[in-house]
């Protein structure tokens, strides 16, 4: 694999629509190893917007025929209506719930009880997102979160770069054995490990306490397999050459490799970076409050406190609770979903 | 540094020949790997490795998780839950959810991978789309489908009321409940399938699909004779990590239902892990069933690596 990040030539998962002139048919995402995209060069253009589409090939990543054109000419009506349907049924059903939760946040009680279900807040009621903060202290369960995600993401790709940097280019025995622990602890379900987690830690008594959350997630499985991988395709000749140039053994990791490997770690924290956010059972059992539970345990307690009763605060602190991580994955999908398709995808 | 490793292109030195391929360890070396390697190590194998194994004789055991006092019963929570009246129901309960959550985000998330990776306008915006739910928490998730599934002032029942259907009572209904946490995790779940077959797509052979078109092939038969194979190793992935992953789902159940209605509606095996251990303070039946479950985690992935090996 190159070391240039095939991902970043290609067209991402913009919120920006590429029409059929535009012809950046790239790769939106890519696999790990470079044969997952086949840049091929010779496409043929079909029908009108085929060929329109078709005339920029020369751009970084080439457009590609589509098995859905039968003949030239004849791509047409019938396929591209049913394709902007298709589009139109998809956007319809992920969207749809979301402007229904995110206008139920902004709804006054008699309006989010009208029947039937109106389609716009009137009046708006912006009180619901101040009152989920008095009622249950949405800034501390905001905090906890920050906290408990950051250190966990700290940590988490720590490990995970110095684990992998180990296991790829240091040789020690038992090496082989230690990976395959590390790959091997993916396969074990959280909730089989939590009754035993949780009657050591109540032990110590780390119950409710940061360090109670944190210190049993802090191991890093996936992180390291995604690291090692990418070390081993890194030339090697690059990292003896700095050794012959009299570089320790940690300044080549800092100056020489982890600059080569920027795409992958990026990809490694943002995926840390969700999954820990978004972590729920662990810190649900651990946490019997505001002083420490995260977002979705605090949502929990909010949706308890107001029960069947009163939507429009909850859905006010689901909205809050889901923005943070989806303004970071409308910033940062490109580099997420490289991290997500890495090693599942073969070419 | 391994000397292995020069290549006589990058030194160029005539001596490079005489370098053996092997040479032994450095204490140095293992001394270093063991800084870098131990914490990670040491937190798997005390937070991941020993829970495992300590689960198993703690299913041994009577046990209510907050006080130090265990009994040893012997097999008699394995006993009591395959005989248990519920067991059933949970064993059901769990292969429904896992089955239709497999399949449903499988086929949705082909069909809509198919349908994005052709050249309509529009569709950078609709894949962040449909990946989007993916990174939202399922409990931020749950919390917000329960209104959405509201019998009364939800968003289904007006949108069925509107073709003159009476919405089903989603929370009271067994079935129903059953149908809503499946269709929510599957809402939220797609995008990953989603993503991954999309790339998938864009990395397959052109040729083939040139060949084709050359040929006339239509477009049914295209897809099963020309694209469904080469997606062949994408489809095998995706089935075992999405079977895995919702064998495992917890947070939607506990928002949603709280494993009901009547007792075990919606219950999983997971969900009764939680349930028997931290409400019903019975840890060690609670341990007996997590094993349980670990043994069908363990031979779902042991056949994975078998069809693999074969596949390749």
């Amino acid at each position: 694999m190159t070391i240039t990040d095939r991902t970043g030539t290609g067209e991402p998962l913009e919120p920006t629509g590429t029409g059929p002139g535009a012809g950046t048919d790239g790769s939106a995402v890519a696999g790990t190893d470079g044969s997952a995209v086949a840049g091929t060069a010779g496409s043929q253009a079909a029908g009108a917007t085929g060929r329109q589409a078709e005339a920029t090939t020369g751009s970084l990543t080439a457009g590609r025929t589509r098995w859905a054109i039968p003949k030239p000419g004849e791509r047409g009506t019938a396929g591209t209506v049913l394709g902007y349907l298709g589009i139109l049924v998809t956007v319809a059903v992920i969207m749809v719930p979301l402007y229904f939760i995110l206008i139920t946040s902004l709804k006054t009680r008699p309006d989010i009880y009208a029947d039937p279900i109106t389609w716009w807040p009137h009046p708006f009621a912006p009180e619901n997102y101040l009152y989920v903060q008095q009622e249950v202290a949405f800034l501390s369960y905001l905090r906890n979160s920050v906290i408990i995600t950051g250190t966990l993401v700290v940590v988490k790709v720590t490990l995970g770069v110095l684990t992998a940097y180990a296991l790829a280019y240091l040789r020690f025995p038992g090496r082989n054995v230690l990976f395959i622990g590390v790959i091997a602890s993916l396969m074990v379900p959280n909730q089989i490990t939590v009754i035993s987690n949780y009657a050591l830690v109540a032990d110590w008594g780390w119950r409710n306490s940061f360090q109670g959350i944190i210190v049993p997630l802090a191991g890093v499985a996936f992180g390291t397999f995604l690291m090692r991988n990418h070390f081993l395709s890194l030339p090697r000749e690059i990292r003896e050459a700095a050794l012959m140039d009299g570089a320790g053994f940690f300044r080549t990791l800092f100056r020489v490799i982890l600059p080569m490997s920027w795409p992958t770690v990026v990809a490694f924290t943002l995926i840390t970076v969700v999954n820990e956010w978004n972590e729920y059972l662990w810190p649900f059992l651990m946490s019997d409050g505001a002083e420490v539970a995260p977002l979705p345990v605090g949502l929990t307690f909010l949706q308890n406190n107001e029960g069947l009763t009163n939507w429009g605060p909850v859905m006010a602190g689901t909205v809050l609770a889901s923005l943070p991580i989806l303004i970071v994955f409308l910033i940062l999908q490109k580099q997420m979903i490289k991290g997500l398709t890495a090693g599942a995808v073969k070419g | 540094m391994s000397p292995t490793m020069l290549s006589p292109r990058t030194s160029g030195e005539p001596t490079e020949a005489v370098v053996p391929r092997r040479r032994p360890y450095a204490w140095s070396e293992i001394g270093l790997a063991a800084a870098l390697v131990l914490p990670n190590v040491v937190l798997l194998a005390l937070f991941t490795y020993r829970p495992l194994l300590d689960n198993i004789r703690l299913s041994f055991y009577h046990w209510n998780i907050s006080s130090p006092r265990r009994t040893f019963i012997g097999v008699a929570n394995y006993v009591e839950w395959f005989t248990a009246r519920d067991t059933g129901t949970v064993v059901l309960n769990t292969l429904i959810f896992t089955v239709a959550a497999v399949l449903g985000s499988m086929v949705l998330g082909l069909a809509m991978a198919l349908l994005l990776d052709q050249k309509l306008f529009g569709r950078g915006a609709v894949r962040s789309m449909v990946f989007a739910p993916f990174v939202i928490s399922g409990a931020a998730i749950g919390v917000a489908f329960q209104f959405v599934f509201d019998p009364t002032f939800g968003l289904i029942q007006d949108l069925l009321g509107r073709l003159g259907i009476a919405s089903p009572n989603f929370y009271q209904a067994p079935g129903w409940a059953l149908f809503m946490v499946t269709v929510t995790y599957i809402w939220k779940n797609v995008g990953y399938v989603f993503v991954i077959y999309l790339a998938a797509l864009q990395g397959r052979r052109a040729e083939l699909d040139e060949a084709a078109e050359i040929d006339g092939t239509s477009a049914v038969r295209a897809f099963f004779r020309v694209i469904l194979p080469q997606l062949r190793p994408t489809t095998f992935f995706l089935s075992v990590t999405v079977l895995l992953n919702s064998l495992q789902v917890f947070d939607i159940i506990n928002v949603m239902t709280r494993g009901g209605p009547l007792g075990t509606g919606t219950t999983t095996m997971v969900f009764q892990v939680y349930q028997e251990t931290f409400v019903n303070s019975r840890a060690g039946y609670g341990a007996a069933v997590a094993t349980i479950m670990f043994l069908v985690v363990l031979a779902v992935t042991l056949v994975q690596v078998q069809l693999q090996d074969r596949q390749d």
